[in-house]
């Protein structure tokens, strides 16, 4: 067994030292009847490395890989190129195989890039500080709505109807459970999305307002007048964004006045990879509210010797120390993800990213062009950034399984999102990335056109 | 391991932590290469990806509102990157350098077959939401590792979706209070015992409960008498991590959770420790209703300094159909995934959803890939080594080093020890601190809290014995600088990157994100 460095010598030796007569012995404690006579049964024994390597080969090439096809899908999780030395950094034992750095004096290499991260995402967000990663953007969105209930002492929370059905889900599922009120809604199906309507909702016992930005349909607007109205009844401003390649275009949610911004950053760096590992990310604009952060932070300080050095810090709002006091339950959380994306975004720097935002948006207004060129098929975005949401009179969701059959995959039905909503049927999002060929758009409008023809 | 010095050359240690030899220029001591944050050697012009120039001409819609300012954010070359990066990482210990022996946290080899596996275009590269028609391998993987997961623990449902083990207590205890509420049953309490993980009372408290004590025997076990007397009408769980934290196996979980059960209550076992009798016991048949597996520690997914990990759940009969959404089944036309819309037929009980897809895809592949390799001899013999491992640490330190449960019977896959006989003013972070220069990643400390400057050292079953030979020699040497009081080990370390930080000074004044000098 190839991972396994005891040989039987060893092993008796051991034993002997020890002095127990076997490793059965060892197990005394295990109540007979709890122990097991031989290996489990019902699995298989061992295997070589060629061998396991050949069955996991063959379930891989039962996906269709979002590079061989024509490839339109979003709603929270985008495609982009990773450049090849992001893989090779990750890789490397000394990330890849460390703990949490909790001796600071040898985990300088995982430390410093945690503060380089929480740097990039705080001036990504438009904030003050970024913590050190969450699971995903879901999650951060709702440590993000339990925080603003420790700020405002209050427990009502609004959330845009705008906000990925998936987000609003795994909010009201924890709300269940801490009694907090979530008021949600549904997306109105406009060309911009109904920011008075989520105004008129905001009450005097409103702990927050969350917003997703650009949202669900890929639409775009001012948060401005939402975070006013949301500070004058005492509530905070939540922002989510799911797309951190648009804050190299669009203007970040601190510039707007939103008070806790969280978000996906699975699109530097990480990969689609089928939902997860994802990298959550978190923020807040005023220092003052650090306190009631989740998760992890890196802070700067000095060694023995004066040299600067970075430790994780304010540990005591956490579980290992606070226990049943701490802000979150949250202990790993996404690591080697946030390194991915510090190392992605430093490739990139300032240029790169409005390049590849630029290049997204570019490429994105082709395709929604091209597609409402396309009889039938009517655009309902005013604004977008790479992703925007195209109506037409037929089953979406239907015509997404057909045109998957013919290798293209074509974006996620509203169906998909709102299987309840009827008026949704007819509705696609899509999403448009630097990946994106004008051939593959090109692909897409002709198979629409035969479709609802 | 390291290779013996044969002749016998040590470096000199100085009390003051000196004899580094002449002031460099640079700072850097030949391989020891001090590194400064991009932010520091980076412009916002420079970048290591080619792509179009922005056209400032090009019209577009993005609704008037254009990121106008500078974001600031720095850019480095592709060399520039690469080199910054492998500076840093070799100011970090890992597993990959030696031994790592944090105590619950079961630092073992993470095998490159799974890095290759994951990184397969089929798994890599695959959308959370594409059609069903295009994922029936992926659906496929997540459906195996359940049956690998289910057959392992005896339990016959599991949510694979919790992002981490933090994620999966949460997950079990959000269960165990649908179930109670599904029978109109208001409990407010449940039990943990001192020795817990952090977690534990943290997610019983997220979820709404009361979260008290369960008391010990002096032989570090959950206090069988005393926890009966406690159980009653308003006790919804007991969260019980077995082996426990004192390394020991809860010989009387049985009794324990017919006593729950009896009572009305439910069993959450923290599975954090599963890597002591993975493929020998099951916990299925010690009554648990409730338990989270860490890929990451079990499994061999790597830790990649702070995560992702993942935490899928198993559940008895009882909790089973609370499970959240979404998850995966087989059908006769392949593997489908259950999610709200199709739950709404058989699965109405679901207490939600935990996360926005489907789970941690990157480490599924990873864990399966793993248990393929070991298979069900190979497994148990994963445990055996482990508990041998840890079983000879103990025995051949428990002369120096104060073992409290030393007679409490054999240690699991962890032993403890205590800072029981160190001299005056010698602290179990001292010695941690020594055992940095000595090569060597430390132990768990002042964890679990039951133990006065506790030491829980996790040697897993990747050790070799020439390994845990220099390792024991190592630890010691340490101890005995410990309790003969030697002043170089408060000053300790001396020969890592950096010497012993002010975590004080960094709580009271954060400085938690990077301010340009020139802006103040």
């Amino acid at each position: 067994m190839r991972y396994l460095p005891l040989t039987d010598t060893d092993r008796s030796a051991m034993l002997d030292v020890i002095g127990a007569p076997d490793v059965d012995a060892l197990f005394v404690d295990v109540p007979p009847e709890a122990q097991l006579d031989g290996p489990i049964h019902g699995l298989p024994m061992h295997a070589s490395e060629m061998a396991v390597e050949k069955h996991m080969r063959g379930l891989s090439k039962q996906n269709l890989a979002a590079a061989d096809a024509p490839f339109f899908l979003g709603a929270g999780a985008y495609r982009h190129h990773v450049p090849a030395s992001v893989d090779h950094i990750i890789q490397r034992g000394e990330f890849l195989t460390a703990y949490t750095p909790y001796q600071p004096e040898i985990a300088q290499g995982t430390l410093q890039m945690l503060f380089e991260f929480q740097s990039q995402v705080a001036r990504l967000y438009g904030c003050a500080v970024a913590n050190a990663s969450m699971y995903d953007g879901s999650t951060a969105c709702w440590e993000a709505v339990a925080m603003a209930g420790r700020v405002t002492k209050r427990s009502r929370a609004v959330l845009s109807g705008a906000l990925h059905p998936h987000y609003t889900e795994v909010v009201k599922t924890m709300a269940k459970f801490t009694g907090d009120t979530i008021a949600d809604a549904r997306p109105s199906i406009q060309p911009k999305p109904d920011n008075s309507g989520l105004i008129s909702r905001i009450d005097d016992e409103t702990s927050c307002v969350v917003v997703q930005y650009p949202d669900i349909l890929g639409r775009l607007s001012d948060l401005s007048e939402i975070a006013e109205a949301a500070h004058a009844k005492g509530a905070l401003l939540i922002v989510v964004n799911t797309e951190p390649v648009a804050l190299g275009a669009i203007k970040s949610p601190g510039e707007m006045g939103a008070d806790i911004v969280v978000g996906e950053g699975q699109s530097i760096g990480v990969g689609l990879q089928f939902g997860g590992p994802y990298l959550g990310l978190f923020a807040v604009r005023d220092p003052k509210h650090v306190r009631q952060m989740p998760g992890r932070l890196c802070g700067e300080t000095v060694d023995a010797d004066g040299k600067r050095g970075f430790v994780l810090t304010l540990s005591t709002r956490e579980q290992h120390i606070r226990r049943e006091k701490a802000t979150s339950n949250i202990c790993t959380n996404s690591g080697l993800c946030a390194l991915a994306f510090s190392v992605h975004m430093t490739l990139l720097g300032e240029k790169g990213l409005r390049q590849l935002a630029a290049e997204n948006h570019r490429l994105a207004c082709l395709a929604a062009d091209k597609l409402a060129a396309v009889p039938g098929v009517s655009v309902l975005n005013d604004a977008f950034f790479n992703e925007f949401t195209i109506l037409f009179d037929g089953d979406a969701r239907e015509i997404v399984r057909e045109l998957a059959d013919d290798r293209i995959l074509a974006g996620v039905s509203l169906g998909r999102l709102y299987p309840d909503v009827a008026e949704f049927k007819g509705g696609l999002l899509v999403a448009v990335t630097e990946t994106t060929t004008e051939e593959d758009i090109e692909t897409l409008c002709s198979a629409l056109k035969e479709k609802l023809t | 391991m390291n290779a013996p010095n044969k002749s016998g050359w040590k470096p000199e240690m100085t009390a003051d932590g000196g004899g580094y030899g002449p002031a460099t220029h640079t700072g850097n001591r030949a391989l020891m290469l001090d590194e400064a944050l991009i932010f520091e050697i980076a412009g916002n012009d420079t970048t290591g990806v080619d792509l179009p120039e922005v056209n400032p001409a090009m019209p577009t819609r993005l609704g008037g509102l254009e990121r106008k300012a500078d974001i600031g954010l720095p850019g480095l070359s592709e060399p520039e990157t690469v080199r910054h990066y492998t500076r840093l990482s070799r100011q970090n210990y890992a597993i990959d350098l030696g031994l790592f022996p944090l105590g619950s946290c079961t630092m073992k080899h993470n095998p490159r077959l799974n890095e290759k596996v994951a990184r397969m275009p089929g798994f890599a590269d695959l959308h959370p939401m594409a059609p069903n028609s295009t994922t029936q391998g992926a659906l496929g993987v997540i459906y195996e590792l359940a049956e690998w997961l289910k057959t392992l623990t005896g339990m016959p449902a599991v949510a694979m979706s919790p992002k981490a083990g933090a994620h999966g207590e949460l997950c079990g205890i959000l269960a165990i209070r649908a179930a109670l509420e599904a029978r109109g049953d208001a409990r407010k309490v449940v039990l943990c015992p001192e020795s817990a993980h952090g977690t534990n009372p943290a997610t019983a408290a997220f979820a709404g409960y009361e979260v008290e004590d369960i008391p010990a025997t002096p032989e570090g076990r959950v206090d069988l008498a005393a926890l009966e007397a406690r159980l009653g009408p308003d006790v919804a769980a007991v969260m019980i991590t077995n082996p426990n934290t004192c390394g020991l196996f809860e010989r009387d979980f049985r009794k324990i959770a017919d006593a729950v059960h009896a009572a009305g209550g439910l069993v959450y076992c923290d599975g954090a420790n599963f890597n002591a009798i993975v493929g020998r016991v099951r916990p299925g048949d010690l009554g648990v209703d409730a338990m989270h597996i860490n890929l990451h520690k079990t499994f061999s997914t790597p830790h990649g300094g702070g995560g992702p990990g993942s935490g899928p759940v198993v559940f008895s009969d009882a909790l089973a159909p609370f499970a959240p959404l979404p998850f995966v089944e087989k059908t006769a036309d392949g593997f489908v995934l259950v999610e709200e819309e199709t739950a709404r037929e058989h699965h109405k009980q679901s207490f939600g959803r935990m996360t926005a897809f489907h789970g941690q895809m990157g480490m599924f592949t990873r864990a399966l890939t793993y248990m393929l390799s070991h298979g069900a001899d190979g497994l148990k013999q994963v445990s055996e080594d482990a508990v041998l491992n840890a079983n000879y640490v103990l025995r051949s330190l428990e002369d120096v080093l104060y073992a409290p449960y030393a007679n409490s019977g054999p240690c699991m896959h962890e032993a403890l020890f205590g800072d029981k006989g160190f001299a005056e003013g010698m602290s179990t972070l001292d010695l941690a601190k020594g055992l940095i220069d000595e090569g060597f990643h430390p132990m768990t400390v002042y964890f679990p809290l039951v133990v006065h400057g506790a030491m829980l050292v996790e040697p897993t079953e990747t050790e070799s014995k020439a390994a845990l030979d220099q390792f024991i020699g190592a630890l010691r040497s340490v101890s005995e600088r410990a309790i003969a009081g030697d002043e170089s080990l408060k000053t300790a370390p001396h020969y890592a990157p950096m010497r012993r930080l002010d975590e004080t000074l960094a709580a009271r004044k954060p400085v938690l994100a990077w301010q340009d000098p020139a802006a103040d």
